[in-house]
């Protein structure tokens, strides 16, 4: 088995060059740093169970501002640290006198992280395609660690989500994901989102999910989903959704295959 | 005052409560019992409850208590006013704050600070119910609820006391030997065997001091065997296999990072086409990656993965005897402030009466 759960200071390998992230290194070995699952494909390293997001470079995610500065928008990102957005990484130029009218204390927007200091000063851009105030739908906050499972392989589960509910998605590497849609299917995203949270552990979640969200067996409410009624930005997204999404349940399958061969 | 017993150690040479002179008392632990926290720990020991809850790393305030280069432990150890027999006054006194300080430290080497400059992480021990060794129970608590927090460390740490009755050496003191014995001698240790708290109560020789911390020694191996256990059953509701397939999910979205970047902007309207063929490709690339690395780690897991729980033990044990009293000197001397820890002990006694 090339895979298992670990605990902080368990021995995992005796070479010290193969260390990710997740480890350190004493004596030549290489010792867990976290509660989690080890994985020695390639390097050595530790995924965590649990822990707080830190901001880290290229990371899309969604933050709120709580404060307007002259120069700066001040951002609540969902870790130990705020961000700050200055007024020329804003897709338009904008007067700082006129802040206030394009971003207000309150509002939630996607943005993308451009920098991060050593004494973790964070500095976040909008000048990057997907940024963008977000003035409708609703933000739902799931445990960091449990974002690549929202994500899936290559991208299939938040896929099936988009598909299956009608619903504009967006997963930030925070934790936070944007959903909006009609607000019924809104209702039904966020107990399908609540579900991958408490029951991450279930193989086949994609597949369960899909058919939770389809109305199946679990599903409570099953009345309008069927009929695919066009939504404003769904329209377009759905077609490529339904390549990406074949492609991704492919890997998926030899993915599992493979895991049922080594075990 | 008079229930002093007679003898604390029978004839047999068991204790009052039935133990061996080396034998610590059963542990219990949860984790995870509180949803608000980051990571909690409850924990019986003997006739002690203790309830640690992580939180953090989070923004600290007020600001000029921020280190710029690593994170801030904040310990507080706090007894619940019901906690003893007569009830004791809530909030800090002067014995609680210097715990929580000692305490705070004893997690020194082993918390990760310098990934969380400017930040601060909380942990809180209640003791709801004391019954001797609260400070020791509250550290093995927040071994675990800092784990469970996530918080990366590197390492363990457990505590054990011992103490002085009849002029025997005894592990991990009750109410009655604490309160009427000769001395008390509380240590926390990372599982290196290096010793992060040390206090004293009372009067030992340095030759009792030293076959005192190769008891603790022991002890704390124990108490690290059921941390262990707890830890790694913690998911055992679960079919481990789901989880390793899970934990697969998440290595390969951690690895492969930019695609699943890519994946996420589509939502926003790029060109569809492009991204399209872009991820086919991406995928098609992570398959072949996948079956490669497999075989690779299947060469490697054969010889090292087994071997490496045994190893540790051995280590660990190794390190256990060697460690010699030398080693141990030194560490008392930068642990703890001894003759505060002295009369903070007689403190707890005197109030638990």
């Amino acid at each position: 088995m090339d895979r298992n759960i670990v605990i902080p200071g368990q021995l995992l390998s005796e070479k010290k060059e193969m260390a990710g992230p997740g480890t350190y290194v004493k004596d030549g070995n290489i010792y867990s740093l976290l509660y989690g699952v080890a994985n020695f494909k390639g390097r050595v390293s530790v995924v965590p169970f649990s822990g707080k997001y830190i901001p880290s470079r290229k990371d899309f995610i969604i933050v709120k501002v709580i404060d307007v500065t002259p120069s700066n928008w001040i951002m609540e990102t969902g870790s130990p640290y705020d961000g700050l957005l200055h007024v020329s990484e804003f897709p338009k130029r904008v007067d700082s006198s006129e802040m206030r009218k394009f971003m207000d204390i309150g509002d939630s927007v996607v943005v993308r992280v451009k920098d991060v200091s050593k004494a973790m000063k964070v500095e976040l851009s909008m000048r990057e395609q997907g940024s963008k105030v977000l003035r409708q739908g609703r933000i739902i906050e799931v445990m960091p660690a449990k974002v690549p499972r929202v994500i899936g392989h290559g991208g299939s589960m938040v896929s099936v989500l988009k598909k299956e509910s009608n619903c504009d998605v967006f997963v930030g590497k925070n934790g936070r994901i944007w959903i909006n849609g009609r607000d019924n299917d809104m209702d039904r995203l966020t107990t399908a989102i609540e579900m991958i949270e408490s029951e991450s552990h279930i193989s086949g979640l994609t597949d369960k999910i899909g058919i939770f969200l389809r109305g199946g067996p679990e599903g409570t409410e099953s009345s309008d989903e069927e009929q695919l009624v066009d939504e404003e930005v769904a329209g377009v997204s759905l077609e490529d959704d339904d390549v990406t999404e074949e492609t991704s349940r492919k890997v998926d399958v030899l993915l599992e295959n493979d895991s049922e061969e080594t075990d | 005052m008079s229930d002093k017993p007679e003898k604390f150690i029978d004839e047999n040479g068991l204790r009052l409560d039935g133990r061996r002179v080396d034998e610590i008392r059963p542990m219990t632990v949860e984790m995870g019992v509180l949803s608000r926290a980051d990571g909690s720990c409850y924990l019986e020991w003997g006739n002690n409850k203790v309830l640690a809850a992580v939180y953090g790393p989070r923004e600290l305030h007020p600001r000029r208590l921020q280190r710029p280069s690593e994170a801030l432990v904040r310990y507080r150890y706090n007894m619940a006013a019901f906690s003893v027999e007569d009830r004791i006054r809530p909030g800090p006194s002067r014995r609680s704050t210097e715990i929580s300080k000692v305490s705070g430290e004893a997690f020194e080497p082993v918390v990760m600070k310098q990934f969380y400059p400017g930040a601060v992480i909380d942990v809180f021990a209640e003791v709801l119910q004391a019954d001797a060794g609260t400070r020791t129970a509250a550290i093995n608590a927040a071994t675990l609820a800092l784990v469970d927090a996530g918080i990366p460390m590197k390492g363990l740490v457990a505590s054990c006391a011992v103490g002085k009755v009849d002029g025997q050496l005894v592990l991990d003191l009750n109410k009655p030997e604490d309160n009427y014995g000769d001395a008390d001698l509380p240590i926390a240790m990372t599982e290196d065997g290096e010793i992060t708290l040390l206090q004293m109560d009372g009067n030992l020789t340095a030759d009792e001091i030293a076959k005192g911390i190769e008891m603790v020694r022991k002890g704390c191996e124990q108490i690290f065997a059921i941390q262990k256990e707890a830890l790694l059953s913690k998911f055992g509701t679960a079919d481990e296999e789901e989880i390793l397939k899970e934990a697969e999910l998440q290595a390969e979205v951690a690895t492969s990072e930019d695609e699943s970047e890519d994946v996420e902007v589509i939502s926003e309207t790029v060109s569809e086409a492009e991204i399209q063929a872009e991820d086919d490709e991406l995928e098609a690339e992570d398959e072949d990656e996948d079956i490669e690395l497999q075989d690779e780690a299947e060469a490697f897991t054969d010889d090292e993965v087994g071997d490496a729980s045994d190893e540790a033990e051995d280590l660990f044990g190794e390190d256990v005897s060697e460690f010699e009293i030398t080693e141990n000197a030194e560490s008392e001397d930068d642990s703890s402030s001894e003759p505060e820890g002295a009369e903070s002990d007689e403190d707890e006694g005197e109030k638990n009466e």
